[in-house]
């Protein structure tokens, strides 16, 4: 293929996925309520932001969800990534499976199987039950995350600490989580913008006491265009980007 | 060694524990509710039947699975006849220049997809940017209806959905030995024969990763089709939806997401075959 064919067809496929973005960015400065004519520059709308009060409520939600489920998500992948890794037991491959199949199903299968366990359960929908959820929506990320690192490990070191006389617990505390350090972190961080950007998992899981930033926007984005959505948006889309480089930076880092 | 044998029990143990509630045991739920009855004071009434499944396959709903379905297999053609030589381009560029091009795929993979759904209304809407272009440009006098459009959900799928075909296109790709497309060459296959005969077989588990990341959330992004779509039932998704918050008919909602399970289910056993078939002809 002609060079110049190759990066005009890449080119384009760049420009598609981020123009949208990049008009939403704009607009989001454009000192105009309705119309998509260029009024002048202006921080207004991310001024109107900060003071919602309501809105910003509904943030630290979002945050503090995202947090306590990437937590939770990465102890659990992270256990069972070192399990899956140093062990040989019983049901070890149908584990893999589990997990792969959590990976690929549908968000929309997660949310109601878990809808109906908490009806089942008798559990109101609220904190509690959305972080079940985000939870379960990360844990398999966190866990090939892991399992990937693990991969590359020198076992040897694992063996002489074996033949030195540590246990089982010192050879995970002291060898195995400082080398996979980088990748727990990145699990974390994955895991963080996973629960920060769902929408059809927290749509079907949380109750009207704990409202998250996702369905907010999607109830504004169902009015209609606002200029404070673009906004929101924006800050959104840095949060995302900057988990993401940091994420990538830490899996790039060598052993 | 006592030790030992406790933290490695604990760890296994609670791995299945988490396994078990978070995955298994929901899932069983909803194979159990989508055979019951739904009740008016309860939830559910406690009998078993079989009429959710044959409503399945009533006209009514019937017409917006197959209508579902064919959206989410064009969407997922589109994706992977633009995404796989945008996935050969990148995995061909300089070692150097790979890392930037792939973040600049990963963000919008990681992006919000509701905020990407509406960054696309800015575009398609009566005045927005590509009706205002093509005005502009007296290319048209009156404004194209493109929102609230079959189209435009199209559209939106492929938008928000393109990414997750590029990235196991990418990694497929990589993954393929250079000295096997050389071999071919050596041999005398041209471009074509060795395309179709060794990238092609060999990239097949991420042609079907690709596919399926693809093709089982389009059946499901209902905000999607809300979005650009407006009011009409378009995605198994709003079917599914729509049974449990709209008509309280939770078994009929559940028995609606097993057929997105049994998609899943294919397409997993598709994948297997694929790895285990390209995994063999690579070893040996």
């Amino acid at each position: 293929m002609n060079r110049w064919v190759r990066w005009g067809y890449a080119g384009g496929i760049y420009l598609f996925l981020y123009l949208p973005l990049a008009v939403v960015a704009v607009f989001s400065l454009n000192n105009s309520k309705y119309s998509l004519a260029w009024k002048g520059f202006t921080f207004d709308w991310y001024v109107r932001l900060w003071n919602n009060t309501d809105l910003m409520t509904t943030a630290f939600h979002s945050l503090v969800i995202a947090a306590s489920a990437a937590t939770l998500a990465t102890l659990l992948g992270t256990g069972a990534a070192f399990i899956l890794h140093h062990y040989r037991f019983p049901g070890r491959h149908a584990l893999f499976g589990v997990l792969f199949v959590m990976m690929m199903s549908p968000d929309i299968v997660i949310a109601i199987s878990l809808l109906l366990l908490f009806l089942a359960l008798f559990l109101p929908l609220g904190f509690i039950t959305l972080l079940i959820a985000h939870t379960a929506l990360c844990v398999p990320f966190v866990a090939i995350t892991v399992y990937s690192r693990f991969h590359g490990f020198p076992t040897d070191i694992v063996d002489a600490a074996r033949d030195l006389g540590a246990n089982e617990y010192q050879v995970f505390r002291k060898i195995i989580l400082p080398l996979a350090a980088p990748a727990v972190v990145a699990g974390w961080l994955l895991s963080f913008t996973l629960s920060l950007d769902d929408v059809i998992i927290s749509f079907f899981t949380t109750g009207p006491d704990y409202e998250v930033l996702p369905l907010r926007i999607y109830s504004m984005v169902r009015l209609g265009i606002k200029p404070d959505v673009n906004a929101l948006c924006v800050v959104l889309m840095i949060i995302t980007a900057t988990a993401l480089i940091l994420t990538r930076k830490l899996l790039k880092e060598k052993t | 060694m006592n030790e030992s044998l406790f933290f490695r029990r604990l760890l296994i143990g609670t791995t299945w524990g988490w396994v078990c509630l978070l995955a298994l045991i929901p899932y069983i739920i909803l194979l159990g509710v989508s055979w019951l009855q739904p009740g008016t004071d309860t939830l559910v009434l406690p009998t078993i039947t079989k009429e959710n499944y044959r409503h399945l396959l009533s006209p009514e709903v019937f017409t917006i699975t197959a209508e579902s379905v064919l959206l989410a297999a064009c969407t997922a053609l589109l994706c992977l006849a633009v995404g796989y030589p945008f996935a050969a381009i990148l995995a061909n560029a300089p070692a150097k220049l790979q890392p930037p091009l792939l973040l600049l795929v990963m963000i919008p993979f990681w992006t919000n997809s509701l905020i990407r759904t509406y960054a696309l209304i800015m575009l398609l809407k009566a005045d927005g940017l590509i009706n205002t272009a093509l005005i502009r440009t007296g290319l048209l006098t009156e404004p194209l209806q493109l929102m609230y459009t079959p189209f435009a959900v199209f559209i939106g799928l492929v938008y928000t959905l393109l990414p997750f075909m590029i990235l196991p296109l990418y990694a497929a790709l990589k993954a393929v030995d250079p000295k096997l497309l050389e071999a071919g060459r050596d041999l005398g296959a041209s471009w074509l024969q060795n395309f179709l005969k060794i990238t092609i077989p060999l990239t097949m588990p991420g042609i079907i990763a690709g596919t399926m990341l693809v093709f089982l959330p389009a059946l499901g992004m209902f905000y999607v089709s809300d979005i650009l779509g407006g009011a009409r039932t378009m995605l198994l998704g709003n079917y599914i939806r729509d049974q449990f918050l709209v008509f309280r008919n939770i078994p009929m909602g559940s028995a609606a997401s097993i057929t997105m399970t049994l998609a899943m289910g294919l397409l997993l056993l598709l994948y297997y075959l694929a790895t285990r078939r390209s995994g063999g002809r690579v070893m040996r």
